[in-house]
């Protein structure tokens, strides 16, 4: 099977993933993210990388560099918790964009905050320890572009097959998308 | 953190002729590599490398957008393009690997950055000496319901 994760390369997650004979393609999502729409470290500059997420040119960039991969490449994608920080309409067509480049029956994993209290969230680079075990290293804070509840959730991945959640005890959503 | 158990050194025999080239840091070259010695790239190649048997080190400075092939690969400047190697690649941290990796091992230490994907490759077990043909013996009907070893390998090719 052929993998996409978000999460950029780590070894215990391509040990993991290629000890079971799959295939992974690792990228740093969040970090392609800053690097076309300005970086937004501890939610500081966000308004300026809110708003360049509207800017046509750049938004081209970033697909060209982020996700530019043929129709139906994956059997999976673990986007961990980087769609948080996309803005509508940004957010919309890197979804349809997930959902051509999965194949029919894939799933997608995404992770949500759901405290709407605080401003800025932290962030981590996620890395998979084992079956069991995903372990979070803290990056920095940054603000979402919003907050998630199942409602708007569903209608995000209305195109896909099914969604499930489940609520974890680190404020955090789990999501589960079958394409 | 890794998953795998501490294990002792490798040595590896070290072949008897052939030290290692280096492309030192204000070397700029374009085209093809070819070589039977381990190779340190400082400088900046653009082209093909291939070092079929040997090392190939991009140095902290090197920089090599190019397709390479090498018995092992350590990185520790930037590569772009797809990397074939037939024992380990080595991705250390500040390194910047851009490309599509075939590789029988890989280690990415923290603070690397790699965009691609990575095919591990499973060395091949040693295939056993032909063996001259012999005239087929006669053999004994297998009772029903216990295959004899000969159809139980058969029968797993086929599901295979």
């Amino acid at each position: 099977m052929a993998i996409l994760d978000f999460a950029g390369a780590s070894q215990s997650t391509v040990s993991f993933v290629t000890n079971y004979g799959h295939r992974l393609y690792s990228d740093d999502f969040v970090r392609q993210l800053d690097r076309v729409f300005g970086s937004a470290p501890d939610g500081a500059n966000d308004a300026g990388f809110l708003e360049n997420q509207t800017n046509p040119a750049l938004v081209s960039d970033f697909f060209e560099l982020a996700l530019s991969f043929d129709d139906g490449s994956f059997d999976g994608a673990l986007v961990w918790d980087s769609l948080q920080f996309l803005s509508s309409p940004l957010l919309q067509t890197v979804v349809a964009k997930l959902h051509r480049m999965l194949r029919p029956g894939a799933n997608l994993f995404a992770l949500f905050h759901t405290d709407e209290r605080i401003e800025n969230i932290p962030t981590y680079a996620y890395r998979i320890h084992d079956k069991r075990t995903i372990q979070m290293v803290s990056r920095s804070q940054r603000k979402p572009a919003q907050i998630f509840n199942n409602r708007n959730l569903e209608k995000l991945f209305q195109d896909f097959q099914s969604v499930k959640f489940f609520l974890t005890r680190d404020r955090l959503r789990e999501v589960i998308v079958r394409r | 953190m890794s998953t795998q158990p501490a294990r002792p050194l490798e040595t590896r025999p070290e072949p008897a002729r052939g030290g290692v080239a280096i492309l030192g840091k204000s070397v700029i070259l374009k085209g093809q590599i070819y070589g039977r010695e381990d190779v340190t790239i400082d400088g900046e190649v653009e082209g093909t490398v291939e070092l079929q048997e040997h090392r190939l080190t991009v140095g902290p400075t090197g920089k090599v957008v190019a397709t390479i092939k090498a018995r092992e690969i350590v990185v520790l400047g930037t590569v772009q393009g797809n990397i074939e190697t037939r024992e380990k690649i080595e991705i250390r941290k500040e390194a910047k690997v851009i490309g599509d990796i075939r590789t029988a091992r890989i280690v990415i230490e923290d603070g690397a950055y790699f965009k691609g994907s990575i095919d591990i490759v499973r060395a091949e077990a040693p295939k056993p000496a032909a063996v001259p043909a012999a005239a087929p013996k006669p053999q004994p009907v297998a009772s029903a319901g216990t295959p004899s070893p000969a159809a139980a390998a058969s029968a797993g090719d086929i599901k295979r």
